[in-house]
């Protein structure tokens, strides 16, 4: 909204501070100035002041106009607001026929609780021409559209006091005015040259025979001032908000009435709008026809202009607010040291002070405050108040609404800074564990990242269809969660995995060739209970997803190049859930290359189970969609049900000793048909139970693609065997028992031994 | 010391192969410990030592008790096992070793300090997710417990129990995303994604009795269109205080406190009134420009400050929506009677603080996952 200072000033003439500063002090106290831009000097030489951009919360449509913002001025210094006192000719008497039968104007019963007031006058003989004077010249400098003086002056009016009107053509009304509730299909052509149909909620002004305009938001344009309009029906009325809202918005029509209505406008300033609007019109000749109608509905004026008054205590202004900077200084010694000399004196003075005791906020600074903005304050004893509320501030209601007032134009920045008694602090359950496994991943090497919370139906049938979302405790079936008005055609669901997101991140750093990424994100994925009537309940669960893509990685003594990433990922899950105690120990851990998913290229990875429930799911994305996304390179993904690991507590780790002794290794290498794991070679050695083990470990996997070396469908595996004793050094003789069984037991599975340079 | 000479239970052909395995395996596993010159020269004395080596003293041992017929057998594996130990005797000592032998032996201007230097480079915390944390922090030193709740809300906690009734305009500043086939359930029950982190004040002074101090991280989601300084998704710091005697002065106390603990004790703090349905008074606060320190720069569009959070005093409407809640639930609903409790409240999105911070010009790049981006911030 745009104000011009010189329209301020025009209405309060006693500001004596410069445009910018009143912007300032404006601001500070919540109407806010966005933009102040020098208007310059006009042809005749005087200056044109400043233009203020003002951004005003919904809640102050009072101040959405020049006298608004004159009387947050008038309360801010101190000042007298004029008022508003338009001079009208007096009536015609035109003849019996006119003075004898005012204009008709009735209200629907059907509509009473939808317009509160309604105020129409006739004006006769008015010559329609270009606004003049104040209105000519604060339309320029507002760069406000001139029309004509009578459809300007009703802008002027609703710029000037902020209260809507409306000029129509009496020649094309056809008897007397009805406000009334459309007929469902009613069809109204609006001043836009837009044609509306309506719905029979939609609150319209009528004659006898057709809608006029939609109420509050729009004129019709059958009734508009034309150049040749001589007669004219002024009308200013008072429309509910939520039907003018309802209208509004329905018919995607915001307009300044209807901006203003809908916030509440003032039910007592129609008369005054009224009034304004005539009194602009008739300066250009024309004569008043009959006394204005004036219709009020008793209810709405009930619970507006006259709601009742509200009480305020000084007392609960203080204990809201708390204490200013210039609390225990008397007036005029702001700034000075408090001295126990100044205390004494003050005690002494204590008769002059009120409840208020030594805080700056005494009865009589709230007094004067909400005095000047429109309240009228009656004193009840020990610093209580009754106060009838202004009917321009339907905001106000309750006593806090004038605590604000107070603070606001006490000035926020007036009050002190203190602090409440701290409390101690609780740590929210699963905080710790999301830290461990955030720091773990970090040092792991993989970078923290955040996708969409959304995603397509494709996506979410691919990496979580439905059949596989499981049911909740009840046994009621997880579905996937549909938004009513998704962002995009991308992201009508809500994700049921984190899959997707990971995926598309990948994708965008290849496509900029960014060729090596270990992403992880930490997140929330969606699944509902839906029955026939919609979406029931949504189960929102903590996820983990990552992400791997490399050009660089090596084939290790163990790995071949391909199968590290996969491998990585393997690792991963097993570091973060050794971060948590599990029941039954690492063993309650393990991993299955059977009921992979869809979109995991076959035998290109596995399913972890924690309790033989599932954990995560990793491998390397199926060729076929690396290929229709065209990635690169391939992609390897995880994703981790780590709900199941967050309600489990961080592992706490006990010391073991550490033998004094040296601990001895034997290494052997046997050939084995690719048919045999690792898995089952170590679960042999482990039922063997040698003494003295601590650890066996996999150390080299060669194959012969060539099949020279080794005969193809075979491997060779070269593995450790660690001895550690706690109570003496052992020996190589010792291990030779160990190795001579390990060996049998291994030659009895189909190994063969190979001997070292063999 | 006199080296072990390992006991040879008899000289049938598999003990022999046993014994042998065991001295094969023992030759792989020392040799492989082989770095340095140095070491090499130990094993080799260790095992081909013309008094004390290891071949020596077995063989004479096993040799000398050793039947006739089982001499060939016992002859043939000892040149196995000698052939093993030269072979490793044969290897290369690996490059890159650290001992001053094999260093001594390089020159020295070999070594180019000027190349990189060798890392296993560790992930990068996410810029975003790193400013919430230290928001948090900055609240769990003044005393603030976290607390959480759910990206997908009820009607009830995100507007209705936040004093934004049904059609009020300003749930018009809030485009909402909402859940679809809702409209089978009464109004406050209807899901949408929570607009801001506002509903767990409700959802806490709902489950907990004052006083409180609560901050509350996450996620939120409006229906917006993306633009530089725009994003759909993103993420807000709530903070909560209800107790007997919570003041306006001891929220522009703790939040000017906040500020200077988060940008630096240099940071002035500066209040605006404002509007929000849930608080009352409510203000906008205003940071000193932390790049030109208020002097006025482009980044702080030559104002000098910075607008960085909303807050205000806990409307008493909230503490009513509240009680009745409480009430419906069982729970004692005069615990938050605003004649005996008040409170404030204040929000901030942590993506125009992580922007401020970082310089990032473009608030998609946190959801990008571009590499090129998020590492910079390791």
């Amino acid at each position: 909204m745009k104000i011009l200072t010189a329209w301020l000033r025009a209405i309060l003439p006693t500001i004596s501070v410069s445009d910018r500063q009143l912007a300032d002090d404006l601001t500070l106290r919540g109407i806010a100035v966005e933009g102040v831009h020098d208007l310059g000097v006009s042809p005749s030489g005087e200056m044109n002041g400043h233009l203020f951009e003002m951004d005003i919360t919904t809640n102050r449509v009072d101040a959405m106009n020049h006298r608004g913002i004159a009387r947050e001025i008038a309360t801010m210094y101190a000042l007298e607001l004029p008022a508003l006192e338009p001079v009208l000719p007096a009536v015609r008497e035109a003849g019996a026929a006119s003075a004898a039968r005012p204009f008709s104007v009735r209200i629907d019963p059907e509509a009473e609780a939808l317009c509160g007031r309604f105020t129409a006058r006739v004006l006769r003989g008015v010559t329609v021409r270009p606004s003049s004077g104040e209105v000519k010249t604060f339309f320029e400098l507002l760069g406000q559209k001139q029309i004509s003086n009578a459809v300007d002056a009703s802008n002027f009016t609703l710029l000037g006091m902020g209260h809507p009107t409306h000029a129509f053509d009496l020649d094309r009304i056809e008897g007397g005015i009805v406000v009334r509730l459309a007929r469902r299909g009613e069809v109204l052509k609006l001043l836009d040259g837009t044609t509306r149909t309506l719905e029979a909620d939609d609150l319209v002004v009528a004659d006898e025979q057709k809608a006029l305009g939609l109420a509050g938001v729009m004129g019709g344009w059958e009734s508009m001032i034309t150049p040749g309009t001589k007669n004219v029906l002024v009308e200013a009325a008072w429309f509910d908000p939520a039907a003018v809202r309802r209208s509004s918005r329905r018919h995607g029509l915001h307009t300044d009435a209807s901006h203003r209505f809908e916030r509440g406008a003032d039910f007592n300033a129609a008369p005054l709008a009224n009034d304004l609007v005539a009194e602009l019109i008739l300066r250009d000749g024309g004569t008043i026809d009959g006394t204005m109608v004036d219709l009020a509905v008793p209810a709405i004026e009930q619970r507006t202009a006259k709601r009742a008054a509200i009480s305020l205590s000084v007392r609960e202004v203080q204990r809201h607010l708390g204490t200013t900077v210039e609390d225990g200084k008397s007036e005029g010694r702001r700034g000075e040291d408090r001295t126990s000399e100044n205390k004494k004196n003050e005690s002494r003075q204590g008769e002059d002070r009120d409840v208020a005791g030594e805080s700056a906020l005494r009865s009589a600074v709230v007094e004067q405050y909400l005095t000047s903005l429109g309240c009228r304050m009656t004193a009840e004893g020990d610093g209580s108040y009754s106060v009838a509320l202004p009917s321009w501030r339907l905001d106000l209601e309750r006593e806090i609404d004038l605590i604000e007032e107070v603070a606001r134009v006490f000035g926020y920045n007036r009050f002190a800074n203190t602090l409440p008694m701290p409390l101690p602090v609780l740590r929210h359950p699963v905080e710790a564990q999301e830290r461990a496994v955030r720091t773990r991943l970090l040092a792991l090497g993989f970078t923290e990242a955040i996708s969409s919370t959304f995603a397509s139906a494709a996506e979410a049938a691919l990496f979580a269809p439905e059949e596989t979302s499981g049911s909740t405790g009840e046994g009621v079936a997880l579905r996937h969660v549909a938004m009513e008005n998704p962002l995009s055609a991308e992201a009508t669901l809500l994700r049921p995995t984190m899959l997707p997101g990971m995926l598309a991140m990948l994708a965008n750093n290849l496509n900029r060739d960014v060729r090596e990424a270990r992403l992880f994100e930490q997140g929330q994925v969606f699944l509902g209970t839906a029955d026939d009537e919609g979406v029931g309940e949504v189960m929102e669960t903590a996820s983990l997803v990552l992400g791997v893509t490399s050009e660089t990685t090596e084939r290790t003594s163990l790995y071949s190049a391909e199968d590290a990433p996969i491998f990585e990922l393997k690792g991963v899950i097993e570091s973060l859930a050794s971060l948590f105690t599990l029941a039954g120990g690492a063993e309650s851990l393990r991993f299955s290359s059977e009921k992979v998913p869809a979109w995991m290229e076959a035998g290109r990875g596995g399913i972890a189970l924690l309790h033989n429930r599932p954990l995560a799911v990793f491998g390397e994305l199926s060729r076929t969609e690396q290929a229709a996304r065209k990635l690169r390179q391939p992609v390897y993904l995880a994703t981790i049900a780590i709900s199941e690991l967050l309600t489990l507590p961080l592992q706490v780790h006990t010391a073991r000793e550490i033998s004094r002794f040296q601990a001895v290794e034997r290494d052997l290498s046997f050939l084995f048909p690719d048919t045999t794991k690792w898995h089952t070679i170590a679960a042999t050695i482990e039922a063997l139970a040698l003494p003295e083990l601590e650890r066996l470990l996999p150390l080299e996997i060669f194959r012969d693609p060539k099949g020279k070396a080794i005969a193809v469908g075979q491997h060779s595996l070269l593995f450790r065997l660690v001895f550690h004793s706690a109570t003496r050094t052992l020996t190589d003789s010792d291990l030779v028992e160990a190795s001579r069984r390990v060996t049998e037991a291994l030659t009895a599975m189909g190994g063969v031994q190979r001997m070292p340079g063999s | 010391m006199t080296p072990e000479i390992p006991h040879l239970p008899s000289y049938e052909d598999p003990a022999l192969d046993a014994a042998f395995e065991a001295l094969h395996g023992e030759v792989a596993t020392r040799s492989a410990r082989i770095t340095t010159l140095e070491e090499r020269e130990t094993f080799r004395l260790d095992w081909l030592g013309r008094k004390q080596g290891r071949l020596k003293l077995i063989g004479d041992a096993w040799l000398k008790a050793a039947p006739a017929e089982a001499r060939r057998a016992l002859g043939l594996r000892f040149n196995q096992l000698k052939q093993a130990v030269d072979a490793a005797l044969e290897r290369k000592v690996p490059d890159g070793s650290a001992s001053r032998s094999v260093a001594s032996a390089v020159p020295k201007a070999s070594l180019d300090l000027s190349l990189p230097g060798l890392v296993r480079r560790p992930g990068t915390p996410h810029p975003l997710l790193e400013t919430m944390h230290a928001m948090v922090k900055v609240f769990g030193d003044l005393g603030y417990s976290v607390n959480l709740g759910p990206q997908v809300e009820t009607d009830f906690y995100n507007f209705e129990a936040l004093n934004f009734p049904p059609n009020h305009p300003a749930r018009d500043t809030q485009d909402t995303l909402l859940l679809a086939n809702q409209s089978g359930k009464a109004a406050r029950d209807r899901l949408l994604m929570r607009t801001h982190t506002s509903p767990v004040q409700i959802r806490t002074m709902v489950a907990n009795d004052p006083p409180l101090r609560i901050v509350i991280p996450g996620k939120v989601h409006r229906n917006d269109a993306a633009d530089a300084t725009h994003s759909p998704i993103f993420h807000q710091i709530e903070g909560l205080a209800v107790g007997p005697e919570i003041t306006f002065s001891d929220l522009k106390g703790t939040l000017d406190h906040a500020m200077k603990a988060m940008f630096g004790a240099d940071v002035r703090t500066r209040f605006f009134p404002s509007f929000f349905p849930f608080t009352e008074p409510s203000a906008d606060v205003q940071i000193s420009c932390i790049f030109c320190g208020g002097a006025g720069c482009r980044k702080c569009k030559h104002s000098g400050w910075i607008e960085l959070l909303g807050c205000g005093m806990v409307d008493p409407a909230v503490f009513a929506a509240v009680t009745d809640e409480r009430r419906r639930q069982g729970r004692d609903p005069e615990v938050y009677d605003p004649r005996r409790v008040s409170g404030f409240a204040f929000g901030m999105g942590v993506e125009r603080i992580a922007m401020i911070r970082h310089g990032v010009a473009d608030i998609g790049q946190f959801y990008s996952g571009d590499l090129r981006f998020l590492e910079q911030f390791g």
